[in-house]
């Protein structure tokens, strides 16, 4: 009952120097501000980056071979250190279709996709005047599976394609509109020559698939490089890497398995089965989910010492309350002698005081958080993501610049409480 | 006379104020009186002779340096500063010369105010602060601040914040000092109003020697001791006044 007279007191007081009050507040709404502005962005960042690499795929395990980690050298995966002892990475290292198979073998319940691709490079396909240019990898039946392309015309690969190794290809139909001026049927079985860093490569077009012009790189411009598909085989042949083996694959578990456990699994089959009696290299495998958590943590790490800093000017802004806490109870000393007259105890005159401290806390945090909102959307927007507001960020805010009140009010409070009755009343 | 009759007991009664140096300064040399229930009082004496200063330890506001007050049958030396304020909230009705008004707070919270820190519901407080503002003729400036407030409504005001928890006794500190002869005699007329009618004990302060002939005992205060005592003759002065 108290509180909310002493809350309405407080908005009266306010209200009576909207001045005074928004001056007080300054430092709160500043502090508030910022720190949810950086939160906003952390926050989009990470939504962002989230579901990025979700698209990319949380179920996917990298199998890579790597470098062995020994006691007197720290060594993370693909950086060498001391590299005058240890041998440069060879053919004969790599995963082999042998170890799969046998991999698949025994966990091929665990495993919807095996990714093979092979990048052929960036190239630009030329006719006469007009060009494109293309991005060329190969990908096996699996990949091209798990791609999904939308094909607008045409078909897909198909067993022969991969077996032979045959000069296949599927453009985009941006590549379509850039070189056959978007007749796709023209386009169909005409071959195309790409200029790949002066090697020519020549493809038969079997298949158009639609362009997606992911949201992120914005440019649309005539220039924009498309991804040219063509067979895994084909590249290997062209690359003539077909006996090769793998210096990394990437496998899709099927939705039970726990991706990051089965990590484990999968390093610990290839290390132990093949990997023991290789000095220098060994079997990482990374899995997508782990990824996410590192770059998530890493990002809030970021944040939260950004917010912290920011944080500090929430501790210049309380102060700044206590100061005018302190000059309003000066003025009002009078008023708390009459009040203790008529029968306030110390606690209610502690109560008014540390409440208004906290009204006006409050208030300079809801209009912190809105400045807050405002600025982090606007920011996210400018830096290209999707702006979402952190609930976490706003309830910590609220509770924040509650505990601002208390703490800062709580010395002028309890200094007004304190007063003897007899010398508030006479105090001129 | 029975003992629960006396309202208020002040023996040997020292105050003392420390003037920054470590010689004190003795406002009050042992003062000795009482005043028994239902009693109209009133303390006159120079300025300066300690008339609020007793009227401040009467009220609970500030302790004796030394000497026994008993008020209502509590022992004042003896309680708390928390005990205190429930003292000055429930046994007495403070009236001061400057009305002390919390501003920006209406005339009916004002009122209200000792009924909120007594925990009084916010219905019936507002209930009761109508009527005591009814009784004290302004039922039509309730909702007004104190700033659009005369003198004169001002202290009606303080007087019905002063009744709001029926309190045993209402010290009034020269309530009419700011005020002209007519308001004041206003405001006198309520003093009574709530003596005769109510049968209110009320000790008041005043420089006024017409005043104070108001008041059934005239207590005279002189340099901090009780120079004598008179009876007043309300009765006669009523009369004069009717006519
Ligand atoms: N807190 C204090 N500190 C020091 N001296 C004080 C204090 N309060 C009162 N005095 C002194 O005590 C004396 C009595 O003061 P008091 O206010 O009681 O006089 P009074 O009779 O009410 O005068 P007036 O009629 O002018 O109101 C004065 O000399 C005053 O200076
Ligand atoms: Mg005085």
């Amino acid at each position: 009952m108290l509180i909310t007279e002493n809350i309405l007191l407080a908005l009266a007081g306010l209200k009576s120097n909207i001045m005074r009050s928004l001056l007080t507040m300054l430092g709160i709404i500043i502090g508030i501000a910022s720190v949810i502005a950086i939160m906003t962005v952390g926050n989009s960042i990470t939504v962002m980056v989230n579901t990025q690499m979700q698209e990319m795929g949380a179920n996917n395990l990298t199998v890579g071979v790597s470098a062995k980690s020994t006691s007197e050298e720290s060594t993370t995966s693909g950086l060498h250190f001391g590299a005058g002892n240890r041998r440069e990475m060879d053919t004969e290292d790599y995963l082999t279709d042998e170890m799969l198979d046998s991999f698949l073998q025994e966990y091929g319940d665990n495993i919807k996709y095996t990714l093979l691709s092979s990048s052929v490079g960036s190239g630009t396909a030329m006719d006469g005047d007009l060009y494109a240019y293309v991005n060329i990898t190969g990908y096996n039946e699996d990949y091209m599976d798990y791609t999904d392309l939308t094909l607008l015309a045409g078909r897909s690969f198909i067993e022969k394609d991969y077996e032979n190794a045959q000069k296949v290809c599927i453009v985009s139909d941006y590549f379509v509109n850039n070189m056959f001026d978007g007749d796709t049927s023209a386009a169909l079985g005409s071959s195309i020559e790409v200029n790949v860093s002066g090697k020519y490569y020549t493809y038969y077009i079997v298949g158009v698939y639609e362009y997606e012009n992911d949201s992120y790189s914005s440019s649309s411009t005539e220039d924009t490089t498309t991804d040219l598909y063509i067979p895994y085989d084909t590249a290997r042949a062209q690359l003539h890497t077909e006996n090769d083996g793998y210096e990394s694959i990437t496998l899709v578990t099927t939705i039970d398995t726990d991706s990051e456990a089965f990590a484990d699994t999968v390093e610990n089959y290839f290390n132990v089965k093949y990997y023991s009696n290789n000095e220098d290299y060994e079997v990482t495998v990374t899995s997508m989910a782990s990824m996410i958590e590192s770059m998530t943590t890493m990002i809030s790490t970021i944040e939260l010492a950004l917010a912290i800093i920011a944080g500090i000017s929430l501790v210049v802004g309380g102060i700044g309350v206590m100061n005018i806490m302190l000059v309003s109870i000066t003025e009002r000393t009078k008023e708390i002698g009459t009040r203790k007259a008529l029968g306030a105890t110390n606690g209610s005159i502690r109560l008014q005081f540390i409440t208004e401290s906290v009204v006006i806390c409050i208030m300079g945090g809801f209009i912190g958080i809105i400045l807050g909102i405002v600025l982090g959307a606007v920011a996210a927007t400018y830096m290209g993501y999707s702006a979402s507001v952190s609930v976490v960020a706003i309830v910590v805010a609220v509770a924040f610049s509650m505990g601002i009140g208390v703490f800062f009010g709580y010395y002028p409070a309890n200094k007004a409480a304190k007063l003897n009755p007899i010398d508030a009343l006479r105090y001129e | 006379m029975a003992k629960n009759d006396i309202m208020l007991d002040l023996h040997d009664i020292h105050k003392s104020f420390f003037i920054g140096t470590p010689n004190e300064f003795e406002v009050l040399h042992g003062v000795n009186f009482s005043v028994h229930e239902g009693e109209f009082v009133s303390i006159v004496g120079q300025s300066g002779s300690g008339k609020s200063t007793l009227m401040n330890i009467i009220g609970a506001l500030d302790r004796p340096t030394s000497g026994e007050y008993t008020l209502d049958g509590v022992d004042i030396e003896k309680a708390k500063d928390h005990e205190l304020s429930i003292l000055r909230n429930k046994k007495i009705g403070f009236v001061f010369q400057t009305y002390n008004l919390i501003a920006r707070t209406n005339a009916i919270k004002n009122v209200e105010l000792p009924m909120m820190y007594a925990g009084v519901p916010r219905g019936e407080r507002t209930e009761r602060a109508k009527l005591l503002l009814e009784q004290v003729g302004m039922t039509h400036r309730m909702m007004h601040n104190p700033d659009e407030l005369s003198g004169g409504q001002k202290q009606r005001v303080a007087i019905a914040r002063a009744m709001a928890n029926d309190p045993a006794i209402i010290l009034a500190d020269e309530p009419t000092g700011a005020l002209d002869s007519a308001t004041g005699r206003l405001i006198m007329d309520i003093f009574h109003k709530l003596h005769e009618e109510q049968g209110k004990t009320i000790v008041l302060i005043t420089h006024s020697p017409e005043l104070s002939q108001e008041t059934e005992r005239i207590i005279t205060l002189r340099d901090g001791d009780i120079k004598g005592e008179s009876v007043g003759n309300w009765a006669k002065i009523k009369e004069e006044l009717a006519c």
